[in-house]
């Protein structure tokens, strides 16, 4: 069975795979309900008791994507179960109950359930439950991205039909806060004032997501926990499990971002240039990443076709980090890329690691190894596409390139769940290259993201941007890799559907990842300083302006404090 | 078909299980949709369960009227739990019984309790003979 992230209407692979942890004390209906939701070829874990469950979910953070749990539980309220997971996990709750008084179902609702079942429960009620999830993860990313300043543009062309996709963000003010029908990631206050309630959450303005970001650069994304992230903020009023739920979504966006930069590349052509060029007119997928080029110019990151690779862009010769902003212009639109990849199954404990002047902020770097099987070489021809190889190297700049599990024809268009594996995962640091990150964060297979087969059909459209292969942005897979295959593939998927191109364009003290998804998705990443990139209008132009960019700017610094490899956003063109 | 023919026997008291309002036929027929391979007997294995759990909470309920005072709010919980669990397999007729023994126990009637109990083993007894029959003809069918 599949694990499919959240794919496109076309793929009917997800929601299988998705893993459901259902907890009640009627073992009846225990029993029921694990059937019917293997049916539903979902991954199930039952529970018989509110704090068993607590504990499976502490063990497992990102084990799971969604809870079930009985309102009326022996050992713990089923309202107070529901807050927990909220706050520590942050996952979807669906409460159940035979009682369907109005009153209880509005508790439920009110302490954040995403729905409340009523018993007898029937399968296609739960069949549908996957919703909930993929909900959440959109706004979890919109949430990150606007806080990341980016600004999503909607691709024109696909319209409403990408929605499915999960991709597509209208064009918002990045201030602009969304209320989540289950819950509300922001409340009205400003500062998570903890005199309210039950739900402590807090609002993670922009402020406090810099703040985030810039203690997790600092202390190294593969060294990172929430207890050190709250210390490095020193925000008072801040808790850590509010850290902890954040840090989880960051992982989930930043895995996100590295697959559809993994979709980007292997959608797109990508027009490999020397990267230890200077100022490679393009974007060089470098064979060798180990080499840290002082120029960080050339910071090429380029993933291409599923193989993540990331070009080592100037790493610590930089003294500020700085981001850099590789695009890739590409003249044809994808089609038919074929890409040699790799096993999957060698794919070590996928992490890639960029290390680059992509911002480590505080002098850390960021280590984006691609996660991808040792063997990295990856051929991808595409029509109009010169090819190219991507040589894997051992040193730390390697990307293991995870996504290179491009299915070799591109007429595979659907994300094969089994392929994606280890995400890989970022790691600031400041060691020098020679750091090969994926020791680190080895995750589990489970979290390895392979390449993704692209699913073209999307994305083969005719775009005529280019395919920058920023893979830095893909690349922020977390370390840990908490993430669960299952949100791995549903990027990977929405990425897929929407054929994701990153570009990145360098500006002067601004990283920009541009990734263009198939239609030029592109999610602006960085700030807010060069606004015309938040131009949707400029869509058909970015690639040059961003080329361009490239060409000339590399070599700017950027200031360290602001930027950090990891804030690239997703321009989402 | 013979009348007798057991595949029609079963049929017959499927039939009149759901027509009696003994078994809920949509949450039965869910059950037995679930059967697979996995567990060709699925629908048996959770009214067997139901067994078990309701023996429990029957149980459980006496011993509470037993007692005094009579503790009617954990009564309520009981109840609540044996109403789903009786959702379970759609035992209609058990369920009724548990609402109405959980409005005796609202009003703190006791008397009314202790009597409605007794509807409550009563119906489930029957149930439970009529099930077990009913699983056996189709143990019996193949």
């Amino acid at each position: 069975m599949m694990e499919n992230g959240f794919s496109s209407p076309r793929n009917d692979t997800f929601p299988a795979g998705l893993r459901v942890l259902v907890v009640d004390d009627d073992p009846t209906w225990l029993k029921i309900l694990e059937k019917m939701l293997k049916k539903c070829s979902y991954e199930v874990t039952t529970c018989g008791l509110a704090r068993d469950a607590l504990c499976l979910l502490r063990e497992k953070k990102d084990g799971y994507d969604i809870v079930i749990s009985d309102v009326n539980m022996p050992d713990m309220d089923g309202f107070k179960l529901l807050e927990h997971v909220g706050l520590e996990m942050d996952l979807p709750v669906i409460m159940m109950s035979v009682d369907g008084e109005t009153s209880r179902v509005m508790k439920g609702v009110q302490h954040g359930a995403c729905d409340y079942l009523l018993k007898p429960i029937r399968m296609k009620e739960l069949r549908n439950i996957w919703q909930h999830v993929f909900r959440k993860r959109i706004h979890e990313v919109r949430d990150i991205e606007s806080l990341e300043g980016f600004e999503s543009i909607q691709m024109p062309r696909y319209g409403s039909d990408q929605s499915d996709d999960g991709y597509l963000f209208t064009g918002e003010d990045p201030t602009m806060r969304k209320r989540k029908d289950c819950e509300s990631k922001y409340d009205e206050r400003d500062c998570g004032d903890p005199s309210s309630s039950k739900k402590a959450r807090v609002v993670w303005s922009v402020d406090l997501h810099q703040k985030f970001v810039k203690a997790v650069n600092q202390i190294g994304f593969d060294k990172v926990g929430p207890k050190r992230i709250l210390d490095l903020m020193n925000v008072p009023w801040l808790t850590r499990e509010n850290v902890a739920s954040h840090l989880q979504k960051y992982r989930l966006y930043l895995s996100r971002l590295q697959k559809e930069n993994e979709l980007k590349t292997s959608a797109g052509g990508i027009k490999h240039t020397d990267s230890s060029k200077d100022s490679a007119g393009g974007f060089g997928l470098q064979n060798s990443m180990n080499s840290h080029h002082n120029d960080v110019s050339n910071g090429s990151y380029g993933f291409s076709g599923g193989n993540s690779f990331v070009q080592n862009l100037n790493p610590k010769s930089l003294d500020c980090e700085k981001k850099e902003i590789v695009s890739v212009p590409i003249t044809e639109t994808k089609r038919a890329l074929t890409v040699d990849i790799p096993n999957p199954r060698k794919v070590r404990s996928s992490q890639i690691g960029f290390e680059s002047s992509f911002a480590p902020l505080g002098g850390s770097q960021v280590d984006f190894t691609a996660f991808a099987s040792t063997t990295i070489p990856t051929r991808y021809s595409w029509s109009d596409v010169p090819e190219v190889q991507f040589r894997h190297e051992s040193k730390s700049t390697q990307l293991e390139d995870g996504f290179s599990q491009l299915p070799p024809s591109r007429s595979q268009h659907h994300i094969q769940a089994d392929h994606i594996k280890p995400v890989p995962s970022i790691s600031f640091s400041s060691s020098t290259a020679d750091r090969s990150n994926h020791a680190n964060h080895a995750t589990s297979t489970e979290s390895a993201i392979d390449p993704l087969p692209v699913q073209t059909k999307n994305h083969v459209t005719n775009h005529q941007a280019f395919d920058p292969l920023s893979t830095t942005a893909l690349s922020l897979k977390n370390q840990g890799f908490n993430l669960s295959c299952i949100s791995d593939l549903e990027s990977t998927q929405r990425n897929i559907s929407s054929g994701i191109e990153t570009l990145l364009p360098s500006l002067d003290e601004d990283i920009k990842f541009c990734w263009l998804q198939g239609d030029y998705l592109a999610m602006n990443l960085g700030l807010q300083d060069f606004p015309e990139y938040y131009d949707p209008g400029i869509v058909s132009e970015v690639p040059i302006h961003l080329y361009d960019a490239l060409r000339h700017d590399y070599d700017n610094p950027c200031d360290p404090t602001e930027y950090s490899l990891i804030e690239q956003g997703l321009f989402i063109v | 078909m013979d009348r007798n023919h057991p595949q029609h026997q079963v049929l017959h008291m499927r039939r009149s299980l759901f027509d009696q309002g003994y078994i809920d036929k949509e949450q039965f027929i869910q059950l037995e949709e679930l059967q697979d391979d996995a567990n060709p007997n699925f629908a048996e294995e959770i009214v067997t369960l139901f067994y078990t759990d309701s023996a429990r909470l029957i149980q459980n309920i006496e011993q509470i009227l037993v007692n005094r005072p009579i503790d009617f709010a954990r009564l309520d919980d009981i109840l609540h739990q044996f109403k789903g669990s009786s959702s379970s397999i759609g035992a209609k007729k058990v369920k009724e019984a548990c609402t109405q023994l959980r409005e005796y126990c609202s009003a703190e009637n006791a008397e009314g309790c202790m009597r409605t109990l007794q509807l409550v083993k009563q119906e489930y007894a029957v149930l439970k003979r009529k099930l077990e029959t009913y699983f056996q003809m189709v143990r019996q069918v193949g």
